[in-house]
């Protein structure tokens, strides 16, 4: 194969490479006089033409076969092919919900990250080797970090990047860790290699050592407890559309290379987390995880008064029931936890998306400043309450759907017994706690009033416009579901 | 046909959203034409369908193939009791707000929304649509208490949409459960209801998920001890909020019992009637004696709320035909007679007097300034406690009656309930509308000042007159109560068929056990 061919493979990712200095050179040639408004409307153009080019790429691939490229370095198939059009679906309403911020002058290189994050995205979704998978996380995060960073003005900011950037380290140490073990063990960095191996060696303390690191690492990642306490900080210090990328993008690829890893990798340690017929192996740690994150997670949502902090307790919570998912490890469950974290993604992204434009025009994101919102902007505030109550799981609205899914595909992986029935009962109670906290925020939004002649709220045409595609798809995914069904 | 009650609930909702926000006559005036159009399309449809006894398919395409659920709309004749019971509530309700001032549009939305989401629960003949249909309709709910409500609103809102979202989350368990039992009993997803009703499913499985679901679907139904968001709910409600709540959310509840969790696991039904029963008859001692004591008047129909649902959940228990028709009829009735008491309440008297304690109302003589208020509630008060000629009466005769071949000892016992409600109610009467303590038995010396003779002291600012939406609405409720009273044959004739189908085979001559 030679490099054309690699080229070709990795069109979608190149096609956004060049994107990223094309939108970098624009906005420091041709946009200098302009205003931050118009400059922000250009080079969001510029990426998001990347980024629709990057996706046709990708979806006139998507029928093709499946291309292991170097034992695993670069796997390309119709479900990584459709992942990585959502993966720049996502990116794209990501920068038109930016426009709506108003936290940084520097617009070429905010844009620029954000590309580059999703380049990390693209090829941790089709790598299923340790050092690709590293590097592409590595790619990922430090584009997440100084995104996080991105408001100067705001100490905050700082403050949750510095946050960020440090447990991040911290778990890529573990991750790199957990990682040089099994290549030690298993003498192979490829994953379904790497299941070979252990499935004859059985389960011993490195092989434990090594699975414990790993999911300390992805802990980490997609925030569950006892490794989210990054997660409130980061997300409420941060730019809003810097978290709603965290939110949204990275928690798609990261849960599927989650999954991957675990039921491709660690395939010969699976043990069991069915009640009363407990197996030690990965899955019951990835319950104690999911069961914590999702106690904890809606637990704490309920005092919070912040609600980018809400939004960040509620994505912990949202954790723990996809990897509910993750544990399960049936063909079912794998569809329908890509099913939930797209769905989600898309929900989380609407949410941060009207966060930041109230933000914008308040000044703050508590949750008084969301006072009378049904008033001051009908559509923005109805497009909050899709949002919101499919978070919830209120049909049938996509988030319901999601848990329907991932929860009936749990309970199936033990048919039998019900085995593990008791995770998704504790789910869906949790589930019913997490009704309260999003409903305070709605109650702001529909029964509260604003204060005294307080003016209309106005987001920018592209803000709006990707807020109401996002809350139709919402709604559309919950009332069609088959429509991101057949592709998963 | 029927399926369109559903749609032009919505299509109302959505007019009414682009609606200009001055627009608060056009609003009221639509609203009552889409509620006008749902009933009308309601009765027509219940009239077309030629046997009610069979399950009449009104649409059935896939939905999610995967789960095997299907958007499938069908009606038996319990579904067209109750989608006719919707369709006069509806119109009721309306007719009875016509003085909502406060973001019309906005109220008449919601509560479309809700009379949607209600028809849908009814016509849902496919367990998740079902499910949805039951979930959509908490959001609109709190809306209308929250935001247009009267006394702790907010606290009354948030507590009812709690006690619906806990309880419809532990249905959401047990039909995961069900699914995934009868998939691997069956081979194949189905989330159709026939379909299920018509697997055995294991008596250890019954035992412990019907509860659960039981319980899920009866908090909604006001079922002791999950009852206590019914009287802070009602109370809290807009007069067209309690007059929906009572008349035909409370039916969801009672309707979901039966039409899934009994008729999915009649063995897990017989393991748990007679906790089933109990509970029912301490709901509705428990109820009517609560409603003697209070000193608001809401609250005292609140309480009613909850002892007149204890009755149908008492039919439910019997397990026989007699009984389970006799709870049919009492839903109907209970929709009918409850909405008609909050609407005197809420609308006539609060909307007027801005009070409803009754020490308050005690002086105020309201029989003599507002004596259709007064004979409005007299009516809707003796059909409550279950005057022959009423729809109550027959209902709850027919309860008792079926509940006597297997509990009779409970039954001597809900003879002290209704006793107690003839007792609240008369309390409620003589304090509100009949009561002779006036201003100046309480203030003697304004008498003995002005010297005016006894009848003309009255209050200097008469009430506004009774208007026409309110007597319409009246007319309608009333009316309907007494044709059900005097003719239950004509609902009688939907609902006894239907028992006797094939669905309910199972349930009545007893499942696999």
């Amino acid at each position: 194969m030679n490099y054309l061919q690699v080229l070709q493979l990795a069109a979608p990712e190149t096609t956004l490479a060049v994107t990223v200095l094309l939108v970098l050179t624009v906005d420091l040639i041709a946009l200098r006089g302009e205003s931050v408004a118009q400059r922000f409307r250009m080079g969001m153009l510029v990426a998001i033409a990347g980024c629709l080019l990057a996706a046709i790429f990708a979806f006139a691939r998507n029928q093709g076969p499946l291309v292991n490229l170097m034992n695993g370095m670069l796997v390309v198939d119709p479900r990584t092919d459709f992942l990585k059009v959502v993966l720049l679906l996502l990116t794209t309403f990501t920068a038109m919900i930016s426009v709506a911020g108003r936290f940084t002058e520097h617009v070429g290189e905010y844009l620029a990250l954000v590309l580059l994050g999703t380049i990390g995205l693209m090829f941790l979704v089709s790598a299923e080797d340790l050092l690709m998978i590293f590097i592409s996380l590595e790619l990922l995060s430090l584009s997440l970090y100084i995104l996080t960073a991105f408001n100067k003005r705001n100490a905050r900011s700082s403050e949750a990047a510095l946050k960020y950037f440090l447990f991040g380290g911290m778990s890529a140490a573990f991750l790199l860790f957990g990682f040089s073990l099994l290549y030690g063990l298993t003498g192979s960095t490829n994953l379904p290699e790497i299941a070979g191996v252990l499935k004859t060696r059985g389960l011993d303390p490195l092989v434990v050592a090594a699975m414990v690191m790993t999911v300390i690492g992805f802990g980490f990642k997609v925030a569950a407890v006892p490794f989210h306490l990054w997660a409130p900080d980061a997300y409420e210090g941060a730019p809003t559309p810097s978290a709603a990328f965290i939110a949204s993008g990275s928690k798609v690829a990261s849960f599927y290379i989650l999954a991957k890893i675990m039921t491709l990798g660690f395939a010969g340690a699976v043990g069991s987390a069915v009640w009363q017929g407990y197996v030690s192996g990965w899955t019951p740690m990835i319950a104690v995880v999911a069961a914590l994150s999702m106690v904890l997670g809606n637990l704490t949502a309920i005092v919070q008064t912040s609600v980018k902090r809400l939004l960040a307790y509620s994505a912990i919570a949202h954790a723990g029931y996809m990897l509910l998912a993750v544990l399960a490890d049936t063909p079912a469950s794998n569809s329908a936890l890509l099913f939930y974290v797209i769905t989600y993604a898309l929900t989380v992204l609407g949410a941060f998306g009207v966060v930041t434009v109230v933000e914008a025009a308040t000044d703050g994101d508590a949750l008084s400043n969301f006072a009378g919102l049904s008033r001051r902007a009908p559509v923005l505030s109805l497009c909050l309450l899709v949002f919101l109550l499919s978070l919830a799981g209120i049909p049938p609205l996509a988030g319901f759907i999601g848990k329907f899914f991932v929860f009936s595909a749990v309970v199936s992986a033990d048919a039998g017994h019900l085995g593990l029935l008791w995770l998704v009962i504790l789910a869906i109670l949790m589930s019913a706690v997490s009704f309260y906290y999003y409903l305070q925020v709605l109650k702001q939004a529909y029964v509260l009033d604003a204060e005294e002649n307080a003016p209309a709220i106005k987001a920018p045409l592209a803000t709006m416009l990707a807020l109401v595609l996002l809350a139709a798809l919402v709604i559309l995914l919950g009332c069609a579901p088959g429509l991101l069904l057949r592709h998963l | 046909m029927l399926a369109w009650t559903i749609y032009i609930s919505f299509l109302g909702v959505l007019v009414l959203m682009l609606l200009p926000r001055e627009a608060a006559r056009a609003a009221r005036i639509i609203a009552l034409l889409t509620a006008i159009a749902g009933c009308g399309v309601a009765l027509i449809g219940a009239m077309q369908q030629a046997n009610p006894g069979e399950i009449a398919t009104i649409i059935k395409v896939p939905w999610i193939p995967s789960l095997g659920a299907s958007y499938n709309l069908a009606a038996d004749g319990i579904s067209l009791v109750l989608v006719v019971l919707t369709g006069l509530a509806a119109i009721a309700g309306i007719l009875f707000s016509w003085n909502v001032e406060k973001r019309t549009k906005e109220f008449f939305a919601f509560y479309l929304a809700l009379i949607g989401g209600v028809y849908g629960v009814f016509l849902s003949f496919d367990v998740l649509l079902l499910f949805v249909f039951y979930e959509l309709t908490i959001i609109p709910k709190y809306f209308l208490i929250a935001r247009w409500g009267s006394t702790r609103k907010e606290y009354g809102a948030m507590k009812l949409a709690l006690y619906s979202f806990v309880g419809s989350h532990l249905v959401l368990i047990g039909l995961i459960a069900t699914w995934v039992v009868a998939r691997m009993q069956t081979g194949h997803a189905s989330l159709d209801l026939v379909e299920l009703s018509k697997i055995p499913f294991p008596p250890g499985f019954q035992h412990w998920v019907f509860p659960l679901m039981f319980v899920g679907f009866a908090i909604l139904a006001g079922l002791w001890p999950f009852h206590t968001w019914a009287p802070t709910g009602h109370v809290a409600a807009p007069t067209a909020g309690s007059m929906l709540l009572a008349g035909v959310v409370m039916k969801l509840g009672a309707y979901g019992c039966l039409r899934v969790a009994m008729v999915l696991f009649p063995d897990g039904v017989r393991m748990w009637q007679n906790e089933i029963a109990a509970l029912a008859v301490i709901g509705i001692i428990y109820g009517a004696g609560v409603a003697l004591v209070q000193k608001d008047f809401k609250f005292v129909i609140g309480y009613s709320s909850v002892s007149h649902m204890g009755f149908v959940l008492l039919g439910l228990a019997t397990l026989n035909t007699i009984g389970l028709s006799g709870a049919m009829l009492q839903m109907f009735s209970h929709g009918i007679i409850a909405g008609l008491l909050f609407a005197v309440v809420g609308r006539m008297v609060y909307d007027r007097t801005h009070t409803r304690d009754f020490n308050d109302l005690q002086t105020m003589q309201l029989g003599k300034l507002l004596p259709f208020a007064g004979v409005t509630f007299v009516l809707a008060g003796m059909a409550s406690m279950g005057m022959p000629g009423f729809s109550g009466f027959v209902a709850e005769f027919q309860v008792l009656w079926g509940a006597w071949t297997v509990f009779p000892k409970l039954v001597i016992l809900t003879g002290v309930g209704i006793l107690v409600g003839v007792a609240y109610i008369l309390r409620a009467w003589q304090k509100a509308f009949y009561s002779d303590v006036t201003e100046e038995c309480r203030a003697p010396d304004r008498h003995s000042s002005n010297g005016a003779p006894h009848a003309e002291t009255v209050p200097d600012a008469p009430f506004e007159p009774i208007s026409m939406p309110e007597r319409f609405g009246a007319f309608l409720l009333i009316g309907a109560s007494l044709v059900v009273g005097l003719f239950p044959g004509l609902l009688l004739n939907w609902i006894q068929p239907c028992l006797n189908s094939p669905l309910f085979e199972r349930l009545l001559k007893g499942g696999s056990l």
